[in-house]
């Protein structure tokens, strides 16, 4: 038990870290590519070194903690960030086999675990003691609080249409056909209420509000550097990393090949590609959907930003849970 | 715990309402948004603005008492360094007011150069000024394609002038030296490249819905304002106030071109955009004018070697990409100004700011700073 | 009914920024940069480039600068320092000399009105720009070169 405890344990971190050198790498040349630049071409070849290069820099960096600062806090914060990504990782499926804790209620677990990141922002913009990271965790509480309903009720739409709130059972509803085919158009509102809201919840651009870098220099963590900036940061990705997954095994039907219907010639052509790669392929291209929407989109304002919650995105969703509910039980999807 | 204990009382004195209080933040003199060293104390209320104090003299030079030592020659190259995105028609400002003094003809081929050379640094002002809007509202990628426009007029600059930014080659009498044989067929390119690339613009930000909502009906500026405050250029003409100089007094040869005023009667942030992005097309037309019809000839008219002006007073404006530059010249004779007096367009539309931006949001403020498009070294001068 | 306008007139205008984004991602061809160290055998500047001030010299270590100090005259900003000394000439006329050429890159602001107002063309502007030195007195430059001597026409 504690041996596979511990083999976990260092299979999560390796991951961590390659995720985060990954996406950080990833980041950078997808918007080196949009602003017709190279991004980094330095250290090794393409710069694919360069964000190692940077955690040692990173590393090496003095740590500083600002007169007046909560200490403990101001330690407390960017730890708790990453227990917390961390914590979500638990029960999502990477391949047919590869599940750390198959949970009965995965989907409920990922969406209460991942509402708690709001508490470690408030935490490390209040013990910055500095006014603009208060005004971005305050942002910041104001934000994630509200589109956690949006994201909630999507995942209740999903739940609602295969009938489970495991993933690895919601998985292997999508034999047939993943839900964005099969769901008709509830499940293509969910899965863009789904996307748009958890850009917010990840205080991405179109809604880094709290970081906001021409507003707030850099919103909850201006006054962070070395390590413990790197851990917000880290998180950031891993989140990211988290809600494309939770998208690709809601929509897209995560390590499920691309099927259609039952036991025909194209399935088993489907079948010879890998369930991993399957799943990291929609993962990669739902993080590139949301990079996309990074490097395009202006910043909203704060009253825009929660009027597009408020006044959208929320009658949206609990329109389009009624009408998943009503498909559920009429059995239209197929 | 005491403060605690007053919180609470005074929130059980008045009811349900919470007890809030401003505080000060300061933006700058390092800050993402100011461009610059410019400082602004802000007066907060939560997120609203409820008072805007610039704090100026960061980057004072002492540029006009610096020019009471140098030559009239010498000037050209200090005045470059005040609006720095404007090199050029710094430049011309000054050249215009020497040969009004002197009553120096300027060759046609010298005043056909000056033209280019202006709105080619005009389109370059607002292409810069473009990409740093759209970084301004959380955008980063409009910066770079903005970058990669002005970097052609640039490097067109580099191969006739010698130098990229501060170019010292619209001098008294006429310019420098003649254009590079490759310039007006580059600018002809660069016509073709930029009608091409300027929808673009449209697409990614002047089209898009977010950029409209952060931008319609913010930072209002009424044309009384901006009369009484003297704000110049598309700062002013967004608000319905015509004051284009080349229209009103025009100068080298402007009057006999065909170009609009661009103007936009809405005053707030977008309408202020949207007169920027026109003037670029009016630009455009200006210098397919001038390319079509290029004089042959001299490029410099007859100065003598030592400038000295007659005594006496003498002003000169111009219109730089932010609105209306004045030189006032006071000479005693000699070959330096005994007074020389700039009077520049960013430090009248800064002065705007507190008016238009009181009330609104931290963001909207931004999003003002950026239409109101300040350059600071030419604040402090 | 407008609020469904509302949010596919929005998306529409989304999607024609995510389109643009799009474009120049799929089409590596459209970047802009030039890597600089690595161009640096291709990298031309246009000739009329300032980038610092030289004084060419002839094969026979010859200038053509006849001591004048016109261009420390003209430069705004103290640049230039031109120190001389009076040579007998054979047929017994005292005559200036140049003896250095001191030249304070840190100061240059690369105007040209040196080179403009130079009556014997004696100093230009190459196009060697790059200025990095370790130490600040490295800015300091001697532009004549040791041992050398005005040419024949302007003795």
């Amino acid at each position: 038990m504690i041996i596979t405890a511990l083999i976990i344990a260092i299979s999560v971190i390796t991951l961590f870290a390659v995720l985060g050198l990954v996406l950080v790498y990833m980041e950078r040349k997808v918007a080196a590519f949009m602003q017709i630049r190279l991004g980094p071409m330095r250290v090794g070849p393409w710069g694919i070194a360069q964000t190692l290069a940077d955690t040692v820099k990173l590393i090496s960096k003095e740590d500083i903690i600002p007169n007046g600062a909560d200490k403990f806090l101001f330690n407390l914060a960017p730890l708790m960030v990453t227990v917390i990504a961390t914590l979500a990782l638990a029960p999502l499926p990477f391949s047919d086999k590869w599940i750390i804790w198959d949970s009965n209620v995965g989907v409920f677990y990922v969406a209460a675990i991942s509402s708690l990141t709001v508490i470690s922002i408030l935490t490390g913009g209040w013990a910055s003691n500095n006014k603009y990271s208060l005004i971005g965790a305050m942002r910041s509480g104001a934000q994630i609080v509200s589109y956690e309903l949006s994201v909630g009720l999507s995942l209740v739409a999903m739940v609602l249409l295969s009938g489970s709130l495991s993933f690895s059972d919601i998985v292997m509803t999508q034999q047939d056909a993943w839900w964005i085919f099969k769901g008709h158009l509830p499940a293509w509102i969910a899965f863009m209420v789904f996307i748009i809201a958890s850009t917010a919840e990840l205080n991405r651009n179109p809604f880094d509000l709290p970081e906001a870098e021409s507003e707030l220099t850099a919103g909850f963590h201006t006054e962070y550097s070395g390590m413990k900036f790197a851990l917000f940061m880290l998180s950031e990705y891993i989140n990211m990393f988290i809600v494309s997954a939770v998208a690709a095994t809601l929509f897209l039907g995560g390590w499920m090949p691309l099927h259609f219907g039952q036991d025909n010639f194209f399935n088993h052509i489907m079948d010879y590609i890998p369930p991993l790669v399957w799943f990291a392929g929609k993962v990669f291209f739902i993080i590139f959907l949301i990079m996309w929407f990074r490097w395009t989109f202006p910043r909203l304002r704060i009253d825009q930003l929660l009027t597009l919650e408020w006044k959208y995105l929320l009658p949206i969703s609990l329109i389009n849970v009624l009408a998943a509910a009503w498909i559920t039980v009429t059995g239209w999807h197929f | 715990m005491e403060q605690v204990q007053n919180i609470v009382s005074d929130r059980e004195l008045q009811g349900s309402n919470l007890q809030t209080q401003e505080y000060f933040i300061n933006v700058g003199p390092q800050h993402p948004s100011t461009h610059g060293v410019l400082h602004l104390k802000i007066k907060l209320d939560g997120e609203i603005i409820e008072d805007v104090d610039p704090i100026l003299g960061y980057i004072h030079r002492s540029v006009e008492k610096m020019c009471e030592k140098l030559s009239y020659r010498q000037i050209i190259p200090i005045t470059s360094r005040m609006d720095y995105l404007s090199a050029h028609i710094n430049n011309q400002a000054v050249a215009l007011a020497v040969e009004k003094a002197m009553a120096v003809e300027v060759p046609p081929r010298a005043r056909a150069i000056r033209i280019l050379m202006a709105e080619l640094t005009r389109i370059g002002s607002h292409q810069l000024w473009w990409g740093v809007m759209g970084m301004d509202l959380g955008a980063l990628t409009p910066f770079f394609w903005g970058f990669r426009d002005r970097e052609m007029i640039t490097e067109m600059f580099e191969e006739t002038c010698g130098t990229r930014l501060t170019m010292n080659y619209i001098i008294p009498g006429g310019v420098a030296t003649d254009v590079h044989p490759d310039f007006i067929g580059k600018v002809k390119n660069y016509i073709r490249h930029l009608r091409k690339k300027l929808p673009e613009y449209d697409e990614i930000l002047t089209g898009n819905r977010i950029f409209i909502e952060r931008t319609r009906g913010v930072g209002y500026l009424s044309p009384e304002e901006a009369v009484s405050f003297g704000c110049t250029g598309p700062t002013a003409r967004g608000s319905g106030v015509s004051c284009d100089i080349r229209k009103w007094h025009s100068y080298d040869g402007y009057d006999k071109l065909d170009f609009n005023e661009v103007l936009f009667n809405e005053g707030d942030n977008l309408a202020r955009y949207k007169v920027r992005i026109k003037e670029i097309w009016e630009s455009l037309r200006i210098i397919e004018q001038v390319v079509e019809n290029f004089p042959e000839g001299e490029v410099m008219g007859k100065m003598k070697k030592v400038i000295k002006l007659p005594k006496g007073e003498f002003y000169q404006r111009v219109e730089t990409a932010r609105g209306e530059l004045g030189v006032y010249i006071v000479s005693d004779g000699g070959n330096t100004p005994y007074r020389i007096k700039f009077r520049s367009p960013n430090f009248s539309n800064l002065s705007v700011l507190k008016k238009i931006v009181v009330g609104s949001k931290i963001a909207d403020m931004v999003a003002t700073m950026s239409t109101l498009d300040l350059v600071i070294p030419d604040i402090d001068r | 009914m407008s609020y469904i306008e509302n949010i596919l007139s929005t998306s529409v205008s989304l999607l024609k920024g995510m389109k643009m984004t799009g474009y120049y991602f799929s089409h590596p061809k459209e970047i802009y940069t030039r890597q600089y160290p690595e161009n640096r055998k291709t990298l031309k500047l246009p000739e009329r480039f300032r980038a610092e001030l030289t004084m060419p010299h002839d094969e026979f270590n010859r200038h053509r600068c006849s001591g004048c100090t016109a261009c420390e005259i003209a430069c705004p900003n103290g640049t230039i320092k031109v120190l001389t000394y009076m040579e007998t000439t054979p047929d017994n006329k005292k005559k200036k000399r140049l003896d250095t050429f001191i030249y304070r890159l840190s100061m240059c602001t690369f105007c040209n009105l040196c080179v403009d107002s130079c009556p014997s063309d004696a100093i230009k502007f190459n196009q060697h720009f790059e200025h990095s030195v370790t130490e600040r007195k490295q800015l300091t430059k001697v532009l004549n070169r040791q041992g050398s001597t005005v040419t024949d026409e302007l003795k």
